[in-house]
């Protein structure tokens, strides 16, 4: 797995940088992001409003909009950087290399379409050729891969549940059988249960398929559920990278050892603490480290040099002066 | 401020509740040829008693009914069938000293505080009005003195958080001011309708400890309305399960929630996200997916993964499992039926 060199990493994001230009300036909504995707994994990148988590999904989709621009960076997907594809390219990338399940809250589904023509619409727009015994075919499989009956093919999405519109959008994110998946709040306003579905159903195809996956989340619950692997984002930027049983069970990141215990459980009642202060501004982000005007362990250093990134142990990266060459060595992800 | 609260809280207070939900129901009507009905509220009783000050949970997924039953116990939705009692007098024909009082001594917090505010007044406005419309002060310094302190009282400090517009102050500091102003009135109750599902996590902590302290510190009761047991489970002593209008279980909300007898509470407890990897979701499953059907039993039964053949036949009573127990489930059937209609009778 560390060897990404011998076979391409399905996607690798360096330093990517999105900016939203303002009259003020540009707020720097993703400021330096990187990280690998490895074949099959799942990973959540989690972060509160205004991390910047949103962005980077619409980026690595190209499918963010003016005033936001991509600043600098490489998104490589599939040995090749999308930074520098035609629109024509990049059309033809989504969907059969990387396709996106919307936020639940949203109604991506054309509502005067049956499911079955949306699906379809997608593989021909991606020069699928077959009859249309084959294309109808390929509707039920995919319908049944996200555990639907196959009529729903013929129905129209204000037929349909939201748990059930979800699962629409999941068979069409796999139906060209893409590499990387993007699930950009996938559960948002859907029940409990219904999420817990909607959740599984996704982690079953992804596995079937053999795609990698990012969930893109604020749910700490969901993401101890369903990734591998986190990012833990903050003011744009990822602050703490690792394996997600590492990452709940010995947070090196201040910001996130205090998400981590802001958490309520079913298991002991506990005074519950929140994390003091506000999100920086985006407009201006203070100096040094990011998280330093809330962060309870910050140091003089903290407010004057940016933190590098450093290997901790295996696999888990954080960004935080509390940690020096003793502690790991300085990588450039 | 806090003593006066504190003592009236304290005082010997009569057994009549402070504010009852009798057996009410709603039934909502669309369609303007056909007529659709929708039966959102079926025939629940709820008190809130003067004291002990409680913290009642009142859970269930869209289409529960929580809202609905937040809504008419605020006077703000008017029940088809049942009645909302405050202070002994039907909520819907007060007299207009009465539900002034009503009005101010139950308050509520909503899901969205931006939604609360008018993004062209400072936060102030939202603060000030309650002050002018109950004659809360009689001097511009004592109103500005009642402001200071709700705000300290929710932890936000004065001049950090006034002269600013919404959009200045997070939605956790949002959703504070909202509670100082719901304070500021000295209220009985405060009915808080999913007030941290649009907050970030970091701020959430907060804002649930802001009102465990309102419930403490100034002996208010709050009706905590959600869809999330976990905050549920932090925040409430005892908690109402609704599903499609009805009660399925109630209880206190350690035994709800770590043993939870109604399949439906059982399928909503295993379906929340652990914040733990080693916690995996189990397999389990409903018996159906999401479709209405219309039958004459159970209203769970479509779902139900343990359904017998006598739950279509009618509509299960409340079993009263334990002293502090009780569940809509025929599975329960040697359990002695529960009749007495208030669910405050079960709360310890």
């Amino acid at each position: 797995m560390t060897t990404a060199t011998a076979v391409h990493s399905p996607l690798v994001v360096k330093d990517l940088k999105v900016y939203y230009h303002t009259r003020r300036g540009p707020v720097k909504a993703v400021d330096g992001v990187s990280f690998e995707l490895h074949r099959g994994e799942r990973l959540g990148l989690v972060g509160e409003s205004g991390s910047g988590k949103s962005t980077i999904a619409l980026a690595l989709m190209m499918a963010h909009k003016e005033p936001a621009r991509i600043e600098g960076g490489s998104i490589v997907l599939n040995g090749s950087n999308v930074l520098d594809d035609n629109s024509e390219q990049v059309r033809l990338r989504r969907l059969s290399e990387i396709a996106m399940v919307p936020q639940g809250a949203l109604n991506s589904l054309n509502p005067v379409m049956r499911i079955r023509d949306q699906v379809i619409d997608g593989l021909k727009d991606h020069n699928v050729s077959m009859s249309d015994g084959e294309f109808a075919n390929r509707v039920a499989e995919l319908l049944d891969s996200v555990g639907l009956h196959r009529d729903v093919a013929s129905r129209f999405p204000h037929e349909l549940s939201g748990g059930m519109k979800q699962r629409v959008s999941i068979a069409i994110a796999i139906s060209m059988n893409p590499s990387v998946i993007v699930a950009d709040e996938p559960t948002s306003a859907l029940d409990v249960v219904v999420q817990k579905q909607v959740v599984q159903t996704l982690r079953d195809v992804q596995e079937r398929i053999g795609a990698a996956a990012i969930m893109i989340g604020h749910d700490m619950g969901l993401m101890a559920q369903f990734a591998s692997r986190i990012g833990i984002m903050y003011g744009g930027k990822i602050v703490e990278i690792g394996p997600v049983s590492n990452i709940f069970k010995n947070p090196k990141h201040p910001y996130t050892r205090l998400l981590i215990s802001s958490l309520p459980d079913t298991r002991s009642k506990r005074r519950l603490e929140g994390i003091p202060g506000l999100p920086p501004s985006l407009l201006r982000p203070p100096p040094g480290c990011i998280f330093h005007t809330r962060c309870p362990d910050a140091m003089d250093i903290c407010s004057q040099e940016i933190p590098p990134t450093r290997e901790i142990d295996a696999l888990r990266y954080a960004a935080c002066h509390l940690y020096g060459d003793d502690d790991g060595k300085v990588v450039d992800l | 401020m806090t003593t006066a609260q504190v003592d009236r809280s304290t005082q010997e207070v009569e057994n009549e509740p402070l504010l009852q939900a009798d057996g009410v129901s709603k039934t909502f009507v669309s369609g303007t040829f056909r007529k659709h009905y929708t039966r959102a509220l079926d025939t629940v009783t709820l008190s809130v008693p003067e004291s002990p000050p409680t913290i009642t949970a009142i859970a269930g997924e869209s289409g529960s009914g929580k809202t609905t039953l937040a809504r008419t116990v605020l006077g703000l939705v008017e029940p088809t069938s049942g009645a909302v009692i405050y202070r002994g007098a039907n909520v819907a024909n007060m007299s207009r000293a009465e539900h002034a009082e009503f009005r101010r001594e139950v308050q509520v917090i909503f899901q969205d505080p931006f939604e609360s505010y008018n993004p062209f007044y400072k936060v102030d406005h939202v603060l000030r009005t309650p002050i002018r419309r109950y004659n809360l002060a009689s001097s511009k310094s004592e109103a500005d003195d009642i402001v200071e302190e709700a705000l300290r009282t929710v932890g936000l400090r004065p001049e950090e958080t006034l002269g600013r517009h919404p959009h200045q102050l997070s939605g956790g500091q949002r959703q504070r001011v909202m509670v100082a102003r719901a304070v500021m009135l000295k209220p009985k109750i405060i009915v808080a309708d999913e007030p941290v599902s649009m907050v970030d996590a970091s701020l959430r902590a907060t804002i649930l400890e802001t009102l465990r302290a309102m419930n403490r510190d100034l002996g208010i009761s709050i009706l905590y309305i959600t869809h999330d047991l976990t905050t549920a489970y932090q925040l409430a002593e005892n908690i109402i399960v609704l599903y499609k209008g009805r009660v399925a279980e109630s209880g206190s909300v350690d035994s709800v929630i770590n043993d939870p007898t109604h399949p439906y509470t059982q399928l909503l407890v295993s379906s929340i996200p652990q914040p733990d990897p080693e916690t995996q979701w189990g397999r389990e499953q409903e018996a159906r997916d999401e479709e209405d059907a219309e039958i004459a039993g159970c209203n769970f039964y479509d779902r139900c993964p343990l359904r017998m053949d006598e739950c279509t036949v009618s509509d299960p009573p409340l079993y009263r499992t334990a002293p502090n127990r009780i569940t809509r489930c025929y599975r329960y059937a040697e359990s002695p039926v529960h009749l007495a209609p208030d669910l405050r009778s079960v709360f310890a």
